[in-house]
């Protein structure tokens, strides 16, 4: 029987992917927003699972704002991925040393 | 069969998430999200959200996989360039990776629910037999959480304006139409009479 837990172990695993992805690809912007997007996703799935586990509805309405933040991030980062694209020829992130931060 | 569609769907998903963070192409990386995507939908299925799986279908699938393969074919990047080192982060991220799935296990293994939890369930779901799902949602949503659900229309919204304020740029080397000035020629200055005399050129 599949239970809770089953679905919690798939979202862990694919949130340490996410996280992994971030270390393993330090330098491509679009590979880190693409694991982020992964570990949106583990989150929604522990959201849902635990919503239809425990039969309360506002688990899945809160997994529809964390969708809607997460397009919202996606536009607003590849725009301005886009934008540092124009001006700097690369996306390198080691190379976003602009402000000297 | 529930086992077997949980195992089918569990494992894509993982191998697919594993993909995106490995493959040498990011167009593959995208494509592997997608399929990410898509099982997580059929887990979603077979948890009984059936709105939150469409929902990732249409929103994630449709249109957010889609943006970044745009961006990813737009963009003219030497990704091999973007590899090095590779190789060299690769201890350290399995290192965390490790540790945060060994902290993960052990809140696993010490964790119970409340025994009220079952009380303190803010909004409790009807039975899927009586009211499907979307329904159910549907009442939540423009019911109890109006406003919520106003505040990430608005979120939608601005982030739609940041996107295009970021990437709209007026180029002035390039020729445009100006319509005003094309409606505004007359014959008077458009055309120039000359006189030709017989066998001359002009």
């Amino acid at each position: 029987m599949i239970g809770l837990e089953h679905y919690l172990t798939v979202a862990a695993i694919l949130f340490v992917t996410g996280i992994f992805g971030i270390f393993l690809n330090r330098k491509n912007v679009i590979v880190i927003l693409m694991s982020i997007e992964l570990m949106l996703l583990a989150v929604n799935i522990n959201f849902v699972a635990f919503s239809t586990h425990l039969g309360d509805l506002v688990g899945q309405v809160f997994t529809l704002f964390v969708l809607t933040v997460a397009a919202a991030e996606a536009a607003i980062g590849l725009a301005i991925l886009v934008c540092f694209f124009r001006n700097s020829s690369t996306i390198a992130v080691d190379k976003i040393n602009v402000m000297k931060g | 069969m529930i086992a077997f569609a949980f195992y089918l769907f569990a494992g894509v998903a993982v191998a697919s998430g594993l993909m995106v963070v490995l493959s040498r192409n990011p167009v593959h990386s995208v494509l592997w999200l997608i399929l990410a995507f898509f099982s997580s939908a059929g887990l979603f299925i077979l948890m009984g959200a059936e709105f939150v799986a469409m929902l990732l279908v249409i929103v994630y699938v449709g249109a957010v996989a889609v943006l970044f393969l745009f961006v990813v074919m737009m963009l003219d990047v030497d990704f091999a360039e973007l590899r090095e080192g590779f190789a060299r982060y690769l201890p350290l991220g399995l290192l965390i990776g490790l540790v945060l799935i060994v902290e993960l296990g052990l809140v696993f293994g010490t964790w119970v629910f409340a025994d009220n939890a079952p009380e303190l369930r803010a909004a409790v779901a009807p039975a899927p037999t009586d009211v499907e799902n979307t329904v159910a949602l549907g009442q939540l949503i423009y019911t109890q959480y109006v406003y919520l659900f106003q505040a990430a229309g608005l979120i939608l919204f601005v982030a739609m304006v940041g996107a295009i304020v970021l990437t709209l740029r007026h180029r002035t080397d390039i020729k445009r139409q100006d319509i005003l000035d094309q409606i505004y020629r007359d014959p008077a200055t458009a055309i120039e009479m000359k006189d030709i005399k017989p066998g001359q050129g002009l």
